[in-house]
């Protein structure tokens, strides 16, 4: 009976006080378990995951020219760069880059004519143009994106505008001189 | 608080259930002849009760079209162009939906502005205008999901750049929009959680205008004299006096509403969402529903970083700076009753205010036309300084002049003030 009486009084710590916080804590553990499921199913499913790797042949694309291709539901955008281009990439200062890459770091050893992107802008997420023929490709000869108005220069680097990084370089091999593959 | 008052129905059966539950003395007490009510509200006072029949428009319009819509990318454009041409009078209760949102939104806007102007949030209302917030945000959720499903390039677009606005967060952003996404680019795991939750957020907004309403009935209405009810004699019963004012309110805002949605029922909205979604192209320019606008353009209007001058060192990018100014410009309004140092609550009686007010309505309006436009040209900049303005407007012009302005003489009280313009 006394204990019962010291519970009430609060006065001092007793076996049940003990029992109710650990129960307490217990199912707060539990339903941070059971909250889990919940939160992780809007994950990236099983099968959204398993998307395969994308074969691209690039022996039709000529010089100058580009093409997009969907890879995980994203555009994929090859170009096939020119000398001047190539020349225009490498000239530039690393001071004026927003986000600071050399070419060489975005391109494959040996095929520096083949820049490949993924055509997402990094502002929010809006497709540039400048792959078709005829499109506006910006100030800086890449690419440029008509929601707010970003430039990316001729290695898909960030020039001008309000995205915060270069367009991203999926990942990606040379199977041989013509084919790729992507992922 | 107003009293509580019993009901006790001479109808022996009603009298029976009203004793278990009181759901008469409840409309008695909150929109009956039991809710003593400020004599002097105007019809700003109308558009409460013309947002919340806009949440029945929605609510009832949207049900019906669920049951022909389906939530599949394959599917969801087919389904909605089926709903237009082959669904018996599936037209119009489509196009009721969609005017009917932006009208839901004009109701709300109209009395959002009117708590400004009549300073509706400051004590004891705080907790009303809060509330009131809160189904702002719920209700700019549930118009971006619904406007996703027809599935039309707008609809993706629109997806994809706002979904994007979460990248923006440092180191989880990534992940935070696959997760939004349940993928890696907005597709069909998204459009099909939008729909679920485009569902279920009208029945939440549903809830909070619940306690909304009982937040009104605990502080009771404001009046466009702002001052506290003194007697009796300030008061009309709620019901007749205004339950008629407001069906005649509705009247006039329903015609207007039917004449958009039978003459010109595309017009707020944007063709290319007639475009079957392709993830390919992009439109030549992504715009937002016209009531998102303002806040579109105060997205857009950042494009600078807040960093080191002259160095590479960056603290805030500007797409994170662009984000957050964008949520700020609406949190910020959960802290006016204390941004707001007036003592007098209504406009009427602050000669200088009132013209502030009028500034922030056109910036409003200056914003809207910004987020409209290409960001190319003077609108850049236009939306920079309408941007900077909205902010200044709260944080400096609020603060500042509660402390300085010559406020004119209150009435004694509400009864006083309308016998003697009855006089005149």
């Amino acid at each position: 009976m006394s204990t019962i009486k010291d519970t009430i009084d609060g006065e001092e710590t007793t076996r049940r006080d003990f029992l109710h916080i650990a129960a307490a804590g217990g199912a707060a553990v539990g339903a941070a378990l059971a909250v889990w499921p919940f939160i992780d199913q809007m994950n990236p499913a099983a099968d959204t995951l398993a998307l395969s790797t994308v074969e691209v042949d690039i022996s039709q694309i000529d010089v100058g020219e580009g093409v997009v291709v969907k890879w995980r539901g994203k555009p994929i955008f090859i170009r096939h760069r020119t000398k001047v281009e190539i020349a225009e990439a490498n000239a530039v200062a690393m001071s004026e880059l927003i986000d600071k890459q050399t070419d060489s770091e975005r391109i494959t050893e040996g095929h520096a004519d083949w820049l490949i992107v993924t055509g997402i802008c990094t502002h929010l997420g809006c497709v540039p143009l400048g792959s078709k023929s005829g499109d506006d490709r910006g100030d800086y000869g890449g690419w440029f994106c008509p929601c707010h108005g970003s430039h990316y220069d001729t290695s898909g680097r960030i020039r001008k505008g309000p995205a915060p990084k270069n367009l991203a370089v999926p990942e990606y091999t040379f199977l041989n001189d013509t084919v790729i593959k992507i992922g | 608080m107003a009293e509580w008052e019993a009901i006790k129905p001479k109808n022996k059966a009603l009298g029976w259930f009203e004793e278990r539950l009181p759901v008469l003395a409840l409309v008695h007490n909150v929109v009956g002849p039991g809710t003593p009510t400020p004599r002097n509200l105007n019809y700003w006072w109308n558009f409460g009760s013309l947002a919340g029949l806009m949440l029945v428009v929605q609510i009832i319009s949207g049900i019906v079209l669920a049951m022909h819509y389906t939530p599949d990318t394959a599917l969801a454009f087919d389904s909605v162009e089926r709903i237009m041409r082959d669904v018996n009078y599936g037209w119009l209760i489509r196009y009721m939906h969609a005017n009917g949102a932006s009208f839901f939104f004009i109701a709300v806007y109209i009395h959002i502005l009117r708590g400004l102007y009549y300073g509706s949030y400051k004590a004891p209302r705080e907790v009303l205008w809060m509330l009131g917030l809160v189904i702002f945000l719920l209700m700019m959720a549930t118009a971006f999901m619904g406007y996703v499903l027809p599935w039309g390039q707008m609809s993706f677009w629109g997806a994809t750049v706002i979904t994007n606005l979460f990248s923006a967060i440092p180191v989880v952003g990534d992940s935070i929009v696959t997760l939004l996404w349940g993928g890696f680019s907005v597709d069909n795991p998204t459009l099909k959680r939008f729909f679920s939750l485009h569902f279920l957020l009208p029945f939440v907004i549903f809830g909070v205008v619940i306690l909304h309403i009982w937040a009104k009935k605990v502080s009771d209405s404001g009046n466009p004299l702002g001052i506290d009810v003194k007697s009796n004699a300030d008061q009309i019963p709620f019901h007749p006096y205004y339950t008629i004012k407001d069906a005649f309110g509705a009247g006039v805002f329903f015609l207007i509403f039917a004449y958009f949605l039978f003459y010109m029922p595309n017009a707020m909205g944007h063709p290319d969402n007639y475009i079957p979604a392709e993830p390919l192209v992009t439109p030549d320019s992504i715009v937002p529903e016209w009531y998102f606008l303002p806040f579109y353009a105060i997205l857009r209007s950042i494009t600078f970083d807040i960093g080191i001058p002259f160095t590479d060192v960056i603290f805030v990018p500007a797409k994170l700076l662009g984000v957050i100014a964008m949520f700020a410009s609406i949190l910020l309004l959960f802290f006016l009753p204390w941004l707001d140092t007036s003592k007098v609550r209504s406009a009427q009686f602050r000669p200088t205010y009132r013209y502030f007010f009028w500034f922030l309505v056109i910036d409003m309006v200056v914003l809207t036309i910004v987020g409209g436009k290409k960001p190319e040209g003077i609108w850049p900049i236009l939306g920079l300084v309408g941007t900077a303005y909205y902010f200044a407007h709260f944080l400096i012009i609020m603060p500042l002049l509660g402390k300085i302005e010559k406020t004119l003489p209150l009435p004694e009280s509400i009864a006083q003030a309308v016998t003697a313009k009855a006089a005149k």
